[in-house]
């Protein structure tokens, strides 16, 4: 290896080598790639490869690890904690101690797979002095520079080209397959590819974070809220990856967009000996929902509340500060959404208690609600984007966007903001995407921030191709300009000045005039007890589930899911639309099917996801309440369509049984359980 | 891979059989899906050229059921109220892809605990064809899948038929398959009943058959002998049901559910196939 036989996407935590070489830590790693033709690779025997290995003492659970004799996984992080997260606002514990009613639970989640369509692919080839990798990500520029520091190379010699991606979800933001192939192609001066099977993918590559939560919360004899206190311990597998991210994010957002006059959060990302849990759609906050919203149900329950009422009334309003003090001055649509959704709310508890006083008692329907909160962009620091519009001699406008469309549609959406910007149709536009020789950074498709940061970036872009156009014609802000071919006229007042493209100098990429924006939304770092402005801006939502349940056989259908999301301004409602919808398929298999056990369930025979039979009808509430920092007002949904999912069913499930499920995945077997144990103590 | 045939006819795959080292294979959708993943590397016998081995056909004492018969062929033929169980089975394996390549006969062969195919041919009393260049042998079916993945397939031998005796009297049949999801699903349970009655409206044949509860779906004997007499249009046949009749079973607890769910599932299953095949003889 030429370079380090390490790599990491956070600084400070670049700990997983690209192949072990003594030691093994999750079942799975690389030790070696085998090269070779097609054939020959097709015929290779891996169980055939000459290795010896010796069994160690594996840790597979957070107690395994955080035992007091357990082996200590990595020199410097003592009792296997990686990272630990803490906000602090206020003592909660004298405000629990005088709270006129409590509510306190345990709650456990599963490893959840991404299970994107398209499994990890790529190919590297040596161009030049340099190495080329074309593959499935979202994060060509990270995927540079370690690739690089892997090969040894300066970064402007490794060039990533993103391949059209079948999904990522947060997967595809750590390395998979982009070392093996580099180095490969690098070292035998060949073109190389490589393709995980289903299986491979499944094995080997991140997922969601299991998380075992304890949270306790208050409310005066009013209902308002007035303390919680939060314990999350999430097993982060054999590297840091993007521990801790969620071990950051959960502290901050597992408050829900709600104001407490007093919270403690804390949270440990944990070290075991499993596939390394990393960034999926929400960075934990999809399980810290989980706890916080089936509380506030029993809450509501005790002060004799309607659920929805009760979040409304404590709903993160502007003015009011979060559990890090922030407080927010704009677009903060909690209430918008909540108040959204009482139409869905009362007609769903209506169906609910006609059905149930109607039949049998076989199956009880019932309908439960959650609400959501999420930072777009990273947390407390700088995560800027940096888009370029430019015109060719011919007049072709260009949008060179590095943002990488995962399906999620920014292609479509930054295109937009262009057009919109310079006053042309979309389709006068031209796109250049995610090529780090080619398009400048515009960080990662992460955090819900394209539309926001990125979509920011664009408008600056065509802002400043527009005054470099307004500059050279020597007009005022006023003036409006045309597009037409070869020639761009502006008209300022009664003059009108053409510029000739095809007479100006032309550069690298044969572009004539060009305007590049960057934006990096403003945060501050978080001090000692998680006080700060963690994110710019904040996306809110919340969500309607209606179920129906099977009280005998513990079976769960979901029957209709209302969404109602504050996205400050829909740039594509359609779309947002499809965001929410899958973010939902997404929920509902968390809620009711997706649990990853290693070596066990690492194909989609064993491990389930929803199908079309799974997912109901969803309706989808638009609640633009404009970011005044976003492009035209607009901030992101990508992960908050998928947060309340899950605790909207596991409510509906207790509005339908009385029983609170703790564990997630509520399968069968789990929900049965629950109701007999509950009819037990009965 | 290596060698691929696809012979036209049983004598000319029987042939081919007896040469030894080949992969049977009808509608693959076992075949393809094994998790391990690795590639193809085995000598395939492909069935499905076979048109003599498919279809269904009354010969007036029994309806013989070709095996490469797909789910899909079975879900859309006309057939007698014995058949109902198997339709539904063939309705809700797979999705729609599988269901037009799945054969009847290799959801025998593959002999998996959780093979939706075998409870409803249980209740059928169904028994197999079995062929090879020396003649034909029938077996019962219980006689056939011995154990999870192990028939009594002998390495020169085809499953070519499955051969059902004909209900005479009036009778009714129902299929219940529990997974945790809707579609496409390994079962957690499945459940299988049919009941025929005399004049009187009393049950004169029970057949009830429990599949994932055990390493071969099994029948419920004990079952069908408290069910016998009873008559149809009396109280719910659910409220037949004891711990006693489900003896038998010996479910495990794996990713899909536990043991101690597996079998009050079971019960519940039972009960409620019971229940609908009931209320259609009453």
């Amino acid at each position: 290896m030429p370079g380090a036989n390490a790599f990491g996407v956070l600084p400070g935590f670049r700990d997983q080598p690209v192949f072990a070489e003594t030691r093994v830590r999750f079942r799975g790693e690389a030790i070696a790639a085998v090269i070779g033709d097609a054939a020959t690779i097709e015929r290779f025997d891996s169980n055939h490869f000459p290795v010896t290995w010796l069994e160690l003492p594996a840790l597979l659970s957070i107690d395994d690890a955080l035992a007091e004799d357990a082996p200590q996984l990595f020199d410097g992080r003592p009792g296997n904690v990686l990272v630990r997260g803490y906000v602090r606002r206020g003592d909660p514990d004298v405000a629990l101690a005088g709270a006129a009613h409590t509510a306190e639970g345990d709650f456990e989640t599963a490893f959840v797979e991404h299970a994107y369509i398209e499994p990890e692919a790529g190919f590297a080839r040596r161009v030049g002095d340099g190495v080329e990798v074309h593959v499935t990500t979202q994060t060509p520029y990270m995927d540079r520079d370690e690739v690089a520091a892997v090969l040894g190379l300066a970064k402007e010699r490794v060039r990533i080209v993103p391949t059209a991606c079948g999904g990522g979800f947060g997967g595809k933001l750590d390395m998979s397959l982009q070392p093996f192939v580099a180095l490969a192609a690098w070292l035998l001066d060949r073109p190389v590819r490589c393709l995980y099977s289903r299986v491979e993918s499944m094995a080997t590559t991140t997922k969601r974070h299991p998380a075992r939560i304890r949270a306790r919360v208050g409310a005066d004899a009013d209902g308002r809220l007035s303390a919680m206190t939060f314990d999350g311990d999430f097993n982060t597998g054999a590297y840091a990856s993007w521990g801790p991210t969620v071990a950051n994010r959960v502290p901050v957002h597992c408050s829900g967009p709600y104001f407490w006059p007093s919270i403690e959060a804390r949270s440990r990302a944990v070290l075991t000996n499993i596939v390394p849990a990393g960034a999926f759609r929400g960075f934990g906050t999809p399980q810290a929902a989980i706890a916080t919203e089936a509380l506030l149900d029993e809450l509501a329950d005790k002060l004799g509340q309607d659920r929805l009422a009760f979040r409304l009334k404590n709903a993160l309003r502007p003015g009011q500060p979060t559990a890090t003090g922030q407080v927010l001055e704009a677009s903060a649509g909690m209430a918008a959404c909540l108040e959204a959704l009482r139409g869905a709310w009362h007609a769903g508890r209506t169906a609910a208690l006609s059905h149930n006083a109607a039949t049998d008692g076989r199956t009880r329907r019932g309908v439960g609600i959650a609400s959501m909160w999420y930072g777009c962009g990273n947390t407390s620091i700088s995560n800027p984007s940096t888009m370029r519009v430019a015109l060719k001699a011919d007049g072709t406008l260009v949008l060179y966007q590095g943002a990488v469309d995962i399906g999620q549609g920014s292609n479509t959406v930054l295109a937009q903001i262009c057009a919109e910007t310079l006053g042309v149709p979309l389709d006068r536009l031209t796109l250049v995407t995610g090529d780090t020789a080619r398009t400048p950074d515009a960080g990662k498709t992460s955090a819900s921030r394209q539309t926001f940061v990125s979509g920011r970036a664009t408008q600056r872009a065509a802002e400043a191709l527009r005054a470099a156009i307004l500059r050279r014609a020597n007009a005022g802000d006023a003036a409006a300009i045309v597009f037409d071919g070869a020639q761009v006229r502006v008209r300022d007042g009664e003059v009108v000045r053409q510029i000739d493209l095809a007479t100006l100098p032309v550069n690298d990429e044969g572009d004539v005039l060009a305007g590049e924006g960057t934006f990096d939304p403003p945060t501050s770092p978080l001090d000692e007890n998680g006080q700060g402005i963690p994110y710019a801006t904040y996306a809110f939502g919340a969500q309607v589930a209606e179920v129906l349940v099977d009280v005998d056989l513990g079976t769960v259908k979901v029957l209709r899911v209302t969404a109602a999301h504050d996205v400050g301004q829909a740039i594509n409602p359609m779309l947002i639309e499809g965001q929410v919808e899958g973010g939902i398929a997404q929920g509902i298999g968390m809620a009711l099917m997706e649990e990853w056990v290693p070596g066990r369930t690492d194909n989609l025979h064993d491990y389930l996801i929803p199908t079309v039979g799974d997912v109901p009808a969803i309706e989808t509430i638009l609640i633009e309440d404009k970011e005044p920092l976003g492009p035209f007002g607009a901030k992101g949904v990508g992960e908050p369509a998928l947060i309340p999912t899950a605790a909207a069913i596991l409510n509906a499930i207790r509005d339908a049984t009385g029983v609170t499920i703790r564990r997630v995945p509520a399968t069968p077997d789990r929900v049965r359980a629950a109701i007999l144990a509950a009819r037990a103590e009965r | 891979m290596g060698a691929y045939l696809r012979p036209a006819s049983i004598d000319e795959a029987l042939d081919r059989l007896s040469t030894g080292g080949w992969k049977v294979v009808a509608g693959c959708t076992d075949y393809y899906c094994r998790p391990d993943a690795q590639p193809l590397a085995d000598h395939v016998l492909d069935l499905t050229g076979l048109s003599e081995a498919r279809g269904i056909v009354d010969d007036g004492k029994l309806f013989r059921l070709g095996a490469l018969t797909t789910w899909a062929e079975l879900a859309a033929a006309h057939l007698p109220p014995q058949f109902d169980a198997l339709r539904d089975a063939a309705r809700h394996i797979g999705g729609i892809q599988i269901q037009n390549t799945g054969s009847i006969g290799g959801n025998l062969c593959n002999a998996s605990p959780a093979a939706d195919g075998v409870p409803p041919l249980l209740i059928m009393d169904a028994a197999v064809e079995l062929r090879s260049l020396f003649g034909a042998r029938v077996l019962p079916l219980t006689e056939f899948i011995l154990d999870s993945r192990q028939t009594a397939l002998r390495p020169e031998e085809l499953l070519t038929a499955i051969l059902l005796p004909k209900r005479r009297g009036r009778h009714a049949s129902r299929f219940r398959k529990l997974g945790a999801r809707s579609y496409q699903v390994i079962s957690i349970v499945m459940v299988a009943a049919l009941l025929e009655t005399d004049d009187t409206g009393r049950i004169a044949e029970a057949a009830v058959a429990v599949g994932s509860c055990s390493s071969v779906a099994l029948r419920l004997s004990a079952l069908e002998h408290a069910l016998i007499g009873r008559d149809v249009a009396g109280r719910p046949l659910s409220t037949l049901l004891d711990a006693k009749h489900f003896a038998q079973l010996k479910p495990v607890s794996d990713v899909r559910g536990t043991a101690e769910y597996r079998r009050d599932a079971a019960r519940l299953l039972v009960g409620r196939a019971l229940e609908e095949v009931q209320e259609r003889l009453q």
